[in-house]
């Protein structure tokens, strides 16, 4: 029995899909019967009535499907600890953790154990596991079926199948748009409640006026993060003094200057920077970039660490020219034509237009792009955790190797230590952190450039 | 009379310096606009030098990775000779044979190649411009192995796991009469000519990253290296063939050895669970926001905050997926399914936004007479507003494919960074993605590794423009402009 469990799971799914589509043709069969194939005697039709027979089939069960089959094995193992004989906690240095990542590994992966224990708990996991799994099997089919009754019985020639199955879409349309709702509720949910937990290791103060970072194992572990956010701002800096006026230019140039041949292709060169990983630039930044940075400063005899932030702030910079070029474009282009005619009118050059009257009047939308670059460039991870460093230095020297706060929930997360830990968990600080700054500048230049595009159109 | 004449010249002088000083201006000015001009055109040029620049240093390193270099060597198979120490009788079977040191038959075969090695040390450094592979390649050359028992592989039986991992019944586990073993004749017992594949050193030496100039003791290639390296040579025993391991193997820790194909088949899994959940929820939510939502103070906060979500850094998604996905629900590490959902709620706004412009495009009119003529709003939709939005849409959602294609940080939060050398088979086995991939390599110390970091790049990027291509031909071929 055991062994076509797996087997049996596997296809219920497909079951379910079978069912449905089974359902869905009854229930065409029976409304076309109910009226004796005269058609237009049904209020919908006969389509929406297998549709709607056929969703009220697939959709609860599916979803049971799905919560039990994410829900299970958390239950199991909680079920499996309370199993548990008192021997096993008696062992020397026992970790509940460690015992059922053994059991887990044994049992998922055929990991080689000789622990009798972890053997025998094994085995009782599995046992759960295929109860668990028939139950589920036995709970699915009786719910779909149990709706196809329901549903079938429904059904009579003055049925509203047609508003039911458009409700039924129109309730799945509006949870689609939730979900985007949700995600931004899960974020700050779970990013505050992580923080949370930080904040009763370490107090807030300490982590955002603090000038010492040096996490660690240990008691003598410091969290402040003055120097990551100096860092980050330091390489952001750098980055904007390399994107702002190459990209404001080239987009002035472009929607001012070249003609419409030269723009059609120049433009989607340009975006081409912003459709590269930004792990392709975090390596160039550092096996080319930083090592010519660095030789050029020893040839004029200046001290250049191998991991600056000049190199990974300029290669930023590269990849978020075409933010600003491309919105900053749009922006100029929305400029009414009489402006720049009146300009003209009165005798100023192209240029004295531009500088004089086009510029302050997209100031507003120019100023929203640079906005969301700069959110860009303070939420950029892979480019800094390839080309600058880990050690957290307080300087403004763009040649020295400072770290950011990307970097460091990268560092925090990426390894192998406890997670309740406040090495782990500042990770989660920062990211409320970063999440609530790039949150700030976002809604900002959203109301710029909203407002500003009211103003002309 | 004089006294109006001078004050007429007076008055011409000043009007001449005036118009003199009007063209020098007026000089000036165009110059500015000129100077302006080329500033502008400048910043463009800056912007393409940086694209030149990016692309010709990543093809310039990278594109020796898809050769790989091989060395030829006389491999004597003799059976006594594989599988000495471990059956003394005379009768080799399959098995036996199947388990002989071949590595031996590789170094006997360098031994006989250069004689006058005769030093520990440089015998080992001898050693060394092979590939360990090449034992592995000589054994699947001189035995078959063929596994009969379809379930070996199948970690899904749980009771089988628990009985390999407790080693109660291996004899279950690995039925000896499940698996045979075939002897090749035409190798077995013969002298034969065999390409195997060279050291990453080696291989590195050959396409010139390394040179042999300056003091032996400074340098990693020895002279005794370039000695044997230049008799090879000489003797032809040294070809560069296409490197079709690159495209098949996973990662390894040898860089003569490491593929992509792992990485490919998880960044296919990661984009198949990404797209089937956010082209369905992406489109619905456009549909909805764009054809039903009443006008009122929720609509105008579901809209700000995707506005809102698409600016979002990608790393707070992993940091989502870290705290929900991995620590709440419990779902696997380094596992497509959980990369793919943590990458499909960060290319929902993507495809929202530009499903909702397509769907915005669509005139009023179509709408109108699909209404006059008595269907219900959920028929004018689904019939009409959605056939002829649905380019749009799927322009959208290429284009959203291709950032969550290139995106890592994310997934280095949920744990897919591990060191996978299995090729993942669905979407919980653990595995890694491309670009992951070419994070990890670009760690590496062994130049061979930088060579195939880069190498990695440009089929990453390969991929990104093909799908950037489709985009832009989809748009094209299907815009319609009402």
């Amino acid at each position: 029995m055991s062994a076509i469990q797996p087997f049996a799971n596997s296809y219920l799914f497909l079951l379910l899909i079978v069912i449905s589509a089974a359902g869905y043709f009854l229930s065409t069969r029976r409304a076309v019967r109910s009226v004796a194939g005269n058609t237009s005697q049904l209020h919908s039709l006969p389509k929406y009535f297998g549709s709607y027979t056929a969703i009220l089939i697939f959709c609860p069960a599916a979803l049971l499907f799905f919560v039990w089959s994410a829900s299970q094995n958390s239950i199991i193992l909680n079920l499996l600890v309370e199993q548990l004989p008192p021997s096993v906690f008696e062992q020397a240095n026992f970790n509940l953790n460690l015992f059922l990542n053994k059991v887990k590994n044994l049992t998922f992966n055929a990991v080689p154990t000789s622990d009798e224990a972890v053997i025998a708990a094994a085995q009782t996991y599995v046992n759960y596991h295929n109860t668990s799994g028939w139950l589920m099997f036995a709970a699915v089919l009786g719910l779909a079926l149990l709706c196809f009754v329901i549903a079938y019985n429904q059904l009579a020639p003055q049925f509203r199948a047609r508003n039911r199955v458009e409700f039924l879409i129109k309730c799945f349309l509006i949870i689609c748009s939730i979900i985007a709702i949700m995600t931004t509720l899960g974020i700050v949910t779970s990013v505050l409640f992580e923080s949370f937990n930080f904040f009763t290791l370490v107090p807030v103060t300490d982590f955002l006026f603090g000038t010492q970072w040096a996490p660690g194992p240990t008691e003598h572990a410091k969290y402040g993060a003055i120097p990551l956010f100096a860092g980050t701002m330091l390489i952001t800096l750098i980055a904007m003094l390399v994107a702002v006026p190459i990209g404001l230019l080239a987009a002035i140039y472009l929607a001012e200057y070249a003609s419409s041949r030269v723009r059609s292709i120049t433009k989607p060169l340009l975006e081409i920077l912003a459709g590269i990983p930004t792990v392709v630039y975090g390596f160039f930044a550092a096996i080319t970039v930083a090592p010519f940075i660095r030789e050029m400063g020893e040839s004029v005899g200046l001290d250049v660490a191998s991991e600056s932030a000049l190199a990974a702030g300029a290669v930023m910079g590269i990849m978020i020219i075409p933010f600003i070029s491309s919105l900053s474009d749009d922006v100029i282009n929305a400029v009414p034509q009489s402006l720049r005619d009146g300009s003209y009118g009165l005798g100023a050059t192209k240029s004295e237009t531009i500088k004089k009257v086009i510029l302050p009047a997209a100031l507003p939308g120019i100023v929203g792009a640079v906005l969301l670059a700069l959110s860009r460039a303070i939420g950029e991870t892979m480019i800094v955790v390839m080309a600058a460093g880990l050690a957290a230095n307080l300087t403004a020297n763009p040649l020295d190797n400072v770290t950011t706060v990307t970097v460091q929930i990268v560092t925090a997360l990426v390894g192998d230590q406890a997670f309740e830990s406040a090495q782990t968990l500042v990770a989660f600080a920062l990211g409320l952190v970063l999440f609530i700054v790039t949150l700030i500048l976002n809604v900002i230049a959203l109301i710029v450039v909203r407002k500003y595009r009211e103003q002309y159109d | 009379m004089t006294v109006t004449i001078s004050k007429k010249i007076k008055k011409q002088q000043k009007k001449a310096e005036l118009a003199k000083q009007a063209a020098k201006k007026l000089a000036k000015r165009h110059r500015q606009e000129k100077n302006f001009r080329r500033i502008g055109l400048a910043a463009v040029l800056m912007g393409m030098l940086f694209l030149v620049i990016l692309f010709t240093d990543i093809i310039s390193k990278g594109y020796t990775a898809f050769m790989q270099t091989q060395i030829q060597l006389t491999i004597d198979f003799d059976s006594n000779r594989i599988a000495k120490n471990i059956a003394k009788n005379k009768e080799t079977d399959g098995e036996t044979l199947y388990n002989g040191n071949y590595r031996k038959l590789v170094s006997d075969a360098l031994y006989a190649k250069f004689p006058d090695v005769t030093k520990r040390k440089d015998k080992k450094l001898l050693r060394s411009i092979i590939s360990t592979s090449a034992q592995y390649y000589l054994r699947d050359l001189a035995v078959t192995k063929i596994d009969t028992d379809s379930r070996a592989n199948d970690s899904n039986d749980l009771q089988r796991n628990i009985a390999i991992g407790s080693g109660k019944s291996a004899a279950d586990a690995e039925s000896p009469s499940a698996v045979q073993y075939q002897i090749n004749s035409q190798y077995v017992g013969q002298k034969q000519d065999i390409w195997v594949i060279a050291d990453d050193l080696f291989d590195m030496f050959h396409k010139g990253f390394y040179t042999a100039e300056g003091a032996e003791s400074e340098r990693l290639i020895k002279d005794n290296y370039v000695t044997w390296y230049n008799k090879l040579l000489a003797e032809g025993n040294i070809r560069t063939v296409f490197n079709f391991d690159f495209f098949t193997n996973t990662d390894s820790t040898n860089a003569e050895l490491a593929g992509i194909w792992g990485a490919m088949k998880g960044s296919f899994y990661v984009l198949l669970v990404t797209l089937l959940l956010s082209f369905p929820i992406g489109v619905g939510a456009a549909i909805y926001l764009e054809e039903f939502a009443p006008k009122n103070r929720w609509t105008d906060l579901i809209e700000v905050n995707i506005n809102n979500l698409a600016a979002v850094p990608s790393i707070v998604f992993g940091l989502l997926g870290l705290a929900v996905f991995l620590n709440f629900f419990g779902l696997p590490r380094s596992a497509p399914i959980v990369g793919g959902i943590v990458l499909s709620l960060m290319t929902l706004p993507t495809i929202i936004i530009s499903s909702r412009a397509s769907l915005k495009s669509v005139p009023p009119s179509i709408k109108d007479a699909a209404l006059g003529v008595g269907a219900s709003k959920m028929q004018t939709i689904t019939h009409h507003t959605l056939p002829l939005a649905l380019p749009g849409m799927l322009t959208g959602t290429i284009i959203g494919m291709a950032q969550a294609l290139g995106e890592t940080a994310p997934l280095l939060m949920i744990g897919m960074i591990a060191f996978v050398m299995s090729v993942p088979t669905g979407i919980f086995d653990n595995a890694t993605v491309m670009p992951v991939q070419i994070f990890l390599w670009s760690d590496l110390p062994a130049r061979g590794f930088m060579v195939k970091t880069s190498a990695a790049i440009m089929v990453l990027l390969a991929f990104l423009i093909t799908m950037n291509a489709i985009a832009v031909i989809l748009r094209k071929r299907f815009e319609r402009r009402w």
